[in-house]
C-alpha cells in the first residue's frame, strides 16, 4: 500500500468554519460523515473528571531532538496557525491557551461523562458497532475516585461499554485493588508490556491484544500501558508487574495478529506521543496508533509511514472518532474528528447524570464545601511551572516551614478561573492520589541538583523512549537556568535559594518540602490537607508571575 | 524522587554515581573485547540484545541475547567497576543460541553483547540502559 493512497481526511476543516461562524450546536459538533465500514471512539487521560471543569492547555511544551519545533510541541499563536485557528473562536479555547479566562467565560466548561455519553450515543447511532477504546488514567484524579478506590469511575465507564481499555495511574490503586476490579470488568483489559515482574513473562490478567468483528473485518486492538509505572510511580504499589516499551514483542504480536487475520491493526497506547511517534517507526504494521499519556490534543492525525496517530486530550474534554475503510486486508483510508466536548452545547445524557450523580452524593457536602477564592487563574500545564503548583509550593514552603518546596510535573488537574471559589473538590483535582503524603526533609544542594538532572533528563532525553511523559519537578524557593539542549549533568545552572539570593551551596543542606514520593514509608500529612490550609489562611489567593527558571537551549 | 531521612541520605551516596551518565567504556571493557575477539572487526547485525531502555531496578535488570549460528556470546556491563558479567557457550547441538539472565548495573551506562560465529567473525550490539531515581512522572 503506497502511502499516497491512502486517504488522511479530517473532520477539523469543517469545525473551523462552524469557529467562523461564531455559532456552535451539538448537531455542528458531532456532524461527521460517516465513512468506511469501521468506526472508533478514543477517549484517554480522563483523571476521573466526571463532571464539566475547566482546561488550560499548556503554553510551553518544548520538543527536542527529531521533534523539536514538531506537533505536539507548538503551542498558542504557533498552533492557531498550524491548524489555521481563528484568534478567540471556540478552537482557540479548546487547543490555545490565550485569552483563557476571558474565553472560558465565553465558551464555558468542558468535559463531563454525561455529554461524553452523548456524543458515544451519537456515534453509535450512526454506527452501532463502533468500538469504544478508553486508553488509561481513567481512575484516578478526583476526591470521590480516590474515596471509592476507583469504584466511581469503574461504574460510570462500564455504562458507557467500551470494548477495551489498558492503563497507568489505576495501578497507583494498589495490585490487589486493581486486579479485583480487572477480573469483574466486563471488556478486555489489554497491556502487551505488562509482565510479571518474577518470571518477565507476559501478565495473565492482561492481554495483549483482542479481536473484533466489525464492518465485515477483522480489528485486532493490541493494549500498551504506560511503560516508566514502577519508575515514575511508586513500583512497590505493584511489585508483582513489569512493564517498560518492550517493541520487540510489540512487532511479535502485531506478526502474530496478522497471521491470524487482521485486516486492521489498532494500538491503544499509553505511551506517550513522541514514544508513538518512535514505535510507529520502528514496529511495522501498526495502522491507527491512539495515543494517550501526555494530554495532548490534536485536531489531524499525524503520519509516520502508513500509520497514523491520533491524540485526544485529557479531563474529559475531547473525543475521537476515527472512521476506517477496510477492505481486502488492508486499510484504504481514514477520516477522523477531534471533538470538544463543550459542555454548554452538547446536552447530558440524563441517565449517566444521575448515575455521576450517586457516585458523588455519599461525599457532597465534603466535594462542595469552599476553602477559599482566586484572584488568578490557576492551571497545571506547562514544562517548567503553572500556577497551580506555584500555589501548592507556597503551601508547602509556608506550612510545612522548608526552604524549598518540590511539586511533581504531572499533567492532569483542571483549571480554576480568577474570581471563582476554591473547593475542597477543586483541591483533590490536582492533588488526589494514593501517595498524597507531604514530606520534609534535608537535601543537600548537590543532591538537589541531581534531582533537577534527573527529572530534566525523563523530560528532555533527545531520544523519546528515555523520556517518561511527564512535565519538569515544580519548585518553589529555588530558582535555576536550565539549558534543554545539554546532556543530562550540564542541563541545570544557576541554583538560587530565592530567599536570601545566594547561590545553592552543593555541600550545605536544605530543608525541602514535597509530596509524592515514590518511596514507601514516606511520612506527612496528606498533601490536600496542607493546600486546603494554606488557601483558608490566605481567604482569597494570588498567584504571581514566576520568573524563577530561566530556560534556554529551545 | 527519593524523600524519607534514611533514603536521602543512601541516595545522596548514589548521587556522585548518578552525576557522571553515561558511563564511559573503561580500559577493562577494551581489555575484554579484544581478549574475546582477539581485535576482529565485529559486524553490526546477527545479534540481537534486548535490554529495557529504563531499569526498573538497577540491581536486577532482566537481558536477552540472540544470535543464530553463535559459538559463543560475551556480555559487557560497559559502565560498572567490573565489565564482565557472562560468557554464554553453545554446542553444536544446541537447540538456539539465545539466553537470558538479570545483570545488575551501578549506574545509567551501555551494555555490550558480542557473538562469535561458528565462522570465526564476529558481530556486537549494544543497548544504553538507564538508571534513574525517578519518580516525577505523570
Amino acid at each position: 500500500m503506497a502511502a499516497s493512497s491512502l486517504v488522511g481526511a479530517s473532520g477539523f476543516g469543517n469545525w473551523a468554519r462552524l469557529a467562523a461562524q461564531q455559532s456552535l450546536t451539538q448537531d455542528q459538533l458531532l456532524q461527521f460523515d460517516t465513512y468506511g465500514n469501521i468506526s472508533l471512539i478514543h477517549v484517554t487521560d480522563i483523571h476521573a473528571q466526571l463532571k464539566p471543569i475547566y482546561f488550560r492547555e499548556p503554553s510551553i511544551n518544548l520538543g527536542v531532538g527529531g521533534n523539536k519545533g514538531q506537533v505536539p510541541h507548538i503551542t498558542g499563536a504557533d498552533f492557531r496557525k498550524a491548524y489555521g485557528i481563528a484568534d478567540g473562536s471556540p478552537s482557540a479555547y479548546a487547543l490555545t491557551y490565550d485569552d483563557f479566562s476571558s474565553l472560558a467565560q465565553q465558551y464555558g466548561r468542558v468535559g463531563g461523562l454525561d455529554r461524553v455519553s452523548t456524543v458515544i450515543n451519537a456515534i453509535r447511532a450512526d454506527r452501532p458497532d463502533a468500538l469504544l477504546l478508553d486508553g488509561g488514567d481513567t481512575w484516578h484524579g478526583s476526591m470521590t475516585c480516590y474515596k471509592t478506590e476507583g469504584q466511581d469511575m469503574v461504574n460510570v465507564m462500564n455504562a458507557l461499554k467500551p470494548d477495551a481499555m489498558t492503563f497507568h495511574w489505576e495501578f497507583t490503586l494498589g495490585s490487589e485493588r486493581v486486579n479485583e476490579i480487572v477480573e469483574g470488568l466486563p471488556f478486555a483489559a489489554l497491556g502487551q508490556n505488562i509482565f510479571d515482574a518474577e518470571w518477565d513473562e507476559p501478565a495473565e490478567l492482561f492481554k495483549p491484544y483482542k479481536f473484533f468483528e466489525r464492518g465485515g473485518a477483522k480489528v485486532a486492538v493490541i493494549g500498551q500501558a504506560f511503560p516508566y509505572m514502577p519508575i515514575a510511580n511508586p513500583g512497590w504499589m505493584f511489585p508483582e508487574y513489569s512493564f517498560g516499551i518492550r517493541d520487540e514483542n510489540m512487532q511479535d504480536m502485531v506478526d502474530e495478529v496478522r497471521a491470524a487475520g487482521a485486516d486492521v491493526v489498532v494500538l491503544l497506547s499509553h505511551n506517550g506521543f513522541d514514544v508513538d511517534k518512535k514505535m510507529a517507526g520502528k514496529v511495522s504494521g501498526l495502522d491507527v496508533i491512539l495515543s494517550g499519556h501526555t494530554h495532548d490534543a490534536l485536531p489531524e492525525p499525524v503520519q509516520v509511514g502508513q500509520t497514523f496517530i491520533i491524540a485526544s486530550g485529557s479531563n474529559g474534554k475531547f473525543v475521537s472518532r476515527i472512521d476506517l475503510d477496510v477492505r481486502d486486508g488492508k486499510m484504504m483510508g481514514l477520516r477522523h474528528k477531534l471533538i470538544p466536548i463543550f459542555s454548554d452545547v452538547i446536552a447530558p445524557d440524563p441517565m449517566i447524570t444521575k448515575l455521576i450523580d450517586e457516585q458523588r452524593a455519599p461525599f457532597k457536602g465534603e466535594l462542595e464545601e469552599v476553602i477559599g477564592k482566586t484572584d488568578s487563574l490557576l492551571y497545571r500545564r506547562g514544562n517548567f511551572n503553572g500556577t497551580w503548583d506555584d500555589l501548592i509550593c507556597d503551601a508547602l514552603l509556608s506550612e510545612r516551614d522548608a526552604d524549598i518546596a518540590m511539586s511533581p510535573g504531572v499533567r492532569w488537574g483542571p483549571s480554576i478561573l480568577p474570581g471563582q471559589d476554591i473547593t475542597r473538590e477543586d483541591i483533590f483535582n490536582v492533588t488526589s492520589m494514593s501517595y498524597g503524603e507531604a514530606y520534609r526533609t534535608e537535601m543537600t544542594g548537590e543532591f538537589i541538583k541531581v534531582v533537577l538532572e534527573d527529572v530534566g533528563d525523563n523530560l528532555f532525553n533527545p531520544d523519546p523512549y528515555y523520556q517518561q511523559g511527564g512535565d519538569m519537578v515544580r519548585v518553589g524557593g529555588l530558582g535555576f537556568k536550565m539549558d534543554i539542549s545539554k546532556p543530562q549533568g550540564a542541563r541545570i545552572s544557576e541554583m538560587t535559594l530565592l530567599k536570601t539570593g545566594e547561590a545553592i551551596d552543593a555541600a550545605k543542606s536544605y530543608v525541602v518540602a514535597g509530596w509524592a514520593s515514590v518511596n514507601e514509608g514516606t511520612e506527612g500529612p496528606k498533601i490536600w490537607d496542607v493546600v486546603e490550609s494554606h488557601i483558608r489562611k490566605q481567604g482569597t489567593v494570588t498567584v504571581a508571575p514566576n520568573t524563577s527558571v530561566k530556560v534556554v537551549g529551545a | 524522587m527519593e524523600f524519607t531521612r534514611r533514603d536521602t541520605l543512601a541516595m545522596g551516596l548514589g548521587a556522585a554515581v548518578l552525576s557522571m551518565v553515561p558511563f564511559r567504556a573503561s580500559a577493562a571493557v577494551d581489555a575484554a573485547v579484544e581478549a574475546f575477539t582477539g581485535g576482529a572487526d565485529m559486524a553490526a547485525t546477527g545479534i540481537e540484545l534486548t535490554a529495557p531502555e529504563i531499569a526498573e531496578n538497577g540491581n536486577t535488570v532482566p537481558i536477552a541475547v540472540n544470535a543464530p549460528g553463535a559459538t559463543a556470546i560475551m556480555v559487557l556491563a560497559a559502565g560498572n567497576p567490573t565489565p564482565g558479567v557472562v560468557t554464554f557457550k553453545f554446542g553444536p547441538l544446541a537447540g538456539s543460541q539465545s539466553a537470558s539472565t538479570r545483570i545488575r548495573l551501578a549506574g545509567t551506562q551501555d551494555v555490550v553483547a558480542i557473538a562469535k560465529m561458528a565462522d570465526g567473525s564476529f558481530a556486537r550490539a549494544a543497548s544504553t540502559v538507564k538508571v534513574t531515581i525517578g519518580g516525577c512522572g505523570g
